[in-house]
């Protein structure tokens, strides 16, 4: 490990509040799903940081395991917006997606 | 300071100044590029913790796939007349040469120079392909295949969600007047 494990954690920190960040004061829905793949990508990053530092791939596996559900997620999320893009509003942003059913 | 911290520092600041640029523009083109140099700069870093396995599946699945599905959408989804790519091409394609060929380089370094393993009671632990796949195919067997139902589920939840629904409709339309 070139660098101590705080580094790491403290840059994962503040990527996971970047995404976090991203997801509150931004409307427009891509944007916000973006901000979702920082956010776990920086668990990520502090996942394989810990595999490093206690000698032992299993934070590794998971992190392969995050990336599939994070693939998953973003097949069906955008599958979900476009969805919703072309039955009613014509818009991706969020404060207009404010009825469950109509 | 050692190579490996300078690049490691380096490419954190890349990761941060990236991110902040995804949350931050208001084109959502810009920020799906921005994701994408925040994405490569983490498979960096992933490099400098010996998780070459890692590297390479965040490059083509993160990367690869998701930003180039990300980026499907927002085209298809931009509104009219709105061109994302005003004024900036003259200069794109002879960075895009020379990125390309600093791409080369870097593989055939990566190919030639093999990275410090980190051996503890005498194994090695770095995160390759083969080291990763003995993890996966026994400890987290059945983490794995719940897994592949997880992508099969979301494959289908895809597929359902993107449907053609007004020539749905039409058909049984058609079948009702019929």
């Amino acid at each position: 490990m070139p660098l101590s494990l705080s580094f790491y954690t403290a840059l994962s920190a503040i990527l996971f509040t970047i995404g976090v960040l991203g997801v509150l004061t931004r409307r427009n829905t891509l944007i916000i799903y973006m901000s979702i793949e920082i956010m776990l990508n920086a668990v990520n990053l502090s996942l394989v940081a810990f595999s490093m530092h206690w000698k032992h791939l299993n934070g590794q596996t998971m992190v392969f395991f995050v990336m599939t559900v994070a693939a998953a997620e973003v097949a069906v999320g955008l599958g979900l917006i476009t969805a919703i893009f072309r039955k009613r509003h014509e818009s991706v942003d969020v404060d207009s997606l404010n009825v469950m059913k109509w | 300071m050692s190579g490996i911290v300078l690049i490691t520092i380096v490419f954190a600041v890349i990761a941060v100044i990236s991110a902040l640029l995804v949350i931050s523009v208001t084109n959502p083109v810009h920020s799906a590029l921005a994701l994408i140099l925040n994405l490569v700069s983490i498979a960096a870093l992933y490099y400098t913790l010996q998780a070459p396995f890692l590297m390479a599946a965040q490059l083509i699945v993160y990367a690869g796939a998701i930003v180039v599905l990300f980026l499907f959408v927002v085209m298809l989804l931009s509104s009219k007349g709105e061109n994302p790519f005003e004024g900036g091409l003259k200069w794109l394609r002879p960075a895009s040469v020379a990125l390309g060929i600093v791409y080369l380089f870097s593989m055939v370094y990566v190919v030639k120079v093999q990275l410090p393993a980190v051996v503890l009671n005498g194994r090695q632990v770095v995160g390759t392909p083969d080291e990763i796949g003995r993890l996966l195919y026994r400890q987290y067997l059945l983490p794995f295949e719940a897994t592949s139902l997880l992508l099969l589920a979301a494959l289908v939840g895809a597929l359902y969600l993107g449907r053609n629904v007004s020539a749905e409709e039409n058909e049984s339309s058609g079948e009702e007047g019929a």
